[in-house]
């Protein structure tokens, strides 16, 4: 960094979020982000932007389903090829339950295949999750039905043994806080908590275990360049692939 | 060889019982056509999603069509979940082979070479292995402690997609959605709908070429302008996202959803 992390007096929720993944992709070179994925995929034209501005490695993104953002010609398998050869860096995984061993479930709770409620599927998660070094487990949502001690179905484990397995869980990032993932004993840890939100309220939203440092940081605010930087370019980027959310962010910095 | 018909011909293809291949929404999804199959009723078809599906396979689950659904996911995107599909899980009303998306490429890969099976990394300790037992965990031959995982080969009846042209000889132009041609080579006969049929040959020029499914693999193309809607066709025109909405909100319940349908056919003609 050249310049002094100045903190800015305002930012939103939102722009928390994209910064913080910005962050945490620091350093890689090809992040790939889901299709309806506009906070990850932000984060990763933020980091884009940014290293261009610094004259730091460039950042390539492969939006899914996105025309614009994804430079792949061989069809959907290019991705998981693409993964399974080592080329992507980064991808996000959420899940309608993340549990304490960061085991994800994306298919539904209840007795499976009946279950009570069901989601779309497992998607490319049972391999990419393998495959990904950098998995950022994102869940705008924190609460003890999402952040539960054992989900209901495992669509991709946290983590495995006796099988081939280059990737996997490096952050689960929430509305309320940041944590580390510490694969050999299998246990989140937490990192920082967002402002506005307090250690004993993660605690009583989350359901599973985790260490915890005795005073927690605050997950640090954006910086007055990365501000400019998020409301200025990666805003127009985005509205190329998430018209709406783009048009969100706007009004909400229209109001600021 | 590829024969160009009338659509009402070409989902007459379809038929009881078959096992049918269809794309993701971000390929090209011959919804006109799916209009067509559902007023000639097949039943208990096992539905292929590459890898995934949205209103369409809602659609034909909602008919009753399905009797095995063979997905990676089910998805209105923005829109939300897939009603009938949701209703249906809970329901029981088909078998479901929960797939993921990687796997569903490599079985239609498998079929593509002619060859049994192809080993898949990842997967091991997921719930998808209790199910798909048609999934095995076996040693890899040419290393030490390397389980692996094999997926059998996938060999569609049909395939069915919407594309942007062909021209009169039955040469498909397919872009870059290279998955269209791995259904194709990995299905018994390919059904495809098209906005329009050139009159010169896509293989005219290697440009143009590289992009094109030979009518080798296509047995029926039928002209259907807009044939995607509402749901978008690269490179030609958007999703009608106000439509797939609708259909959202009203699908939720068995009524609300026959009371779609019972227009649907009428709208295809009318965006057309």
């Amino acid at each position: 960094m050249s310049a002094p992390r100045r903190t800015a007096q305002d930012y939103s929720q939102r722009e928390l979020l994209i910064a913080t993944i910005a962050d945490l992709l620091d350093g890689i070179r090809h992040v790939a982000v889901g299709a309806s994925s506009p906070i990850p995929a932000a984060g990763a034209m933020l980091l884009r932007a940014r290293n261009e501005l610094h004259g730091r490695e460039p950042v390539r993104i492969s939006i899914l389903g996105s025309q614009a953002h994804n430079f792949f010609t061989n069809g959907g398998v290019e991705v998981f090829d693409c993964a399974a050869q080592g080329r992507i860096d980064a991808f996000f995984l959420g899940g309608g339950q993340i549990d304490g061993q960061a085991n994800i479930n994306l298919v539904g709770t209840g007795d499976y295949p009946h279950t009570d409620v069901r989601w779309p599927g497992c998607f490319g998660s049972a391999f990419l999750y393998f495959l990904v070094p950098r998995v950022i487990l994102f869940r705008e949502e924190h609460s003890p039905r999402v952040l539960v001690d054992k989900v209901d179905y495992i669509s991709a484990p946290g983590t495995s043994e006796g099988v081939a397995r280059s990737g996997g869980p490096y952050a689960l990032l929430t509305g309320m806080a940041l944590f580390s993932f510490d694969p050999a004993h299998k246990r989140f840890a937490l990192r920082s908590v967002h402002r506005g939100a307090t250690m004993a309220e993660v605690r009583a939203n989350t359901g599973f275990d985790y260490d915890t440092p005795a005073e927690p940081p605050h997950t640090p605010a954006p910086d007055a360049e990365t501000l400019a930087i998020l409301r200025g370019r990666v805003t127009q980027e985005l509205a190329e692939t998430y018209p709406q959310f783009a048009e969100i962010l706007r009004s909400a910095q229209a109001a600021a | 060889m590829a024969e160009i018909v009338p659509l009402k011909e070409l989902a007459a293809q379809v038929r009881s019982g078959m096992r049918v291949a269809v794309p993701a929404d971000y390929c090209g999804v011959a919804m006109a056509a799916t209009a067509a199959i559902i007023a000639q009723r097949p039943e208990n078809l096992h539905l292929v999603c590459v890898p995934i599906t949205g209103m369409q396979g809602d659609m034909l689950i909602g008919e009753g069509l399905v009797g095995v659904l063979e997905t990676s996911a089910v998805t209105l995107g923005e829109a939300g979940g897939a009603p009938r599909f949701l209703d249906g899980v809970r329901a029981g009303a088909f078998r479901l082979m929960d797939a993921t998306c990687p796997a569903v490429h490599s079985g239609l890969i498998a079929a593509q070479k002619g060859v049994p099976f192809l080993p898949i990394r990842g997967i091991v300790g997921s719930d998808l292995l209790k199910t798909r037992t048609d999934w095995q965990i076996i040693a890899n031959p040419f290393a030490e402690n390397d389980p692996i995982v094999v997926v059998p080969a996938i060999h569609p009846d049909i395939a069915l997609f919407h594309a942007p042209e062909a021209d009169r000889f039955g040469n498909v132009r397919i872009g870059r959605r290279r998955e269209l041609a791995t259904m194709a080579y990995a299905s018994k006969a390919t059904l495809v709908t098209v906005e329009r049929i050139s009159e010169t040959s896509l293989l005219h020029d290697e440009d143009s070429a590289a992009g094109v499914l030979p009518a080798l693999y296509i047995d029926r193309i039928a002209v259907a302008p807009r044939g995607a809607w509402p749901i978008g066709l690269w490179s030609e025109y958007p999703a009608d996202t106000a439509e797939i909405a609708r259909y959202a909100a009203m699908a939720r319940t068995p009524e609300g959803f026959a009371a779609y349908m019972d227009g649907f056919t009428r709208r295809l003609a009318e965006a057309a």
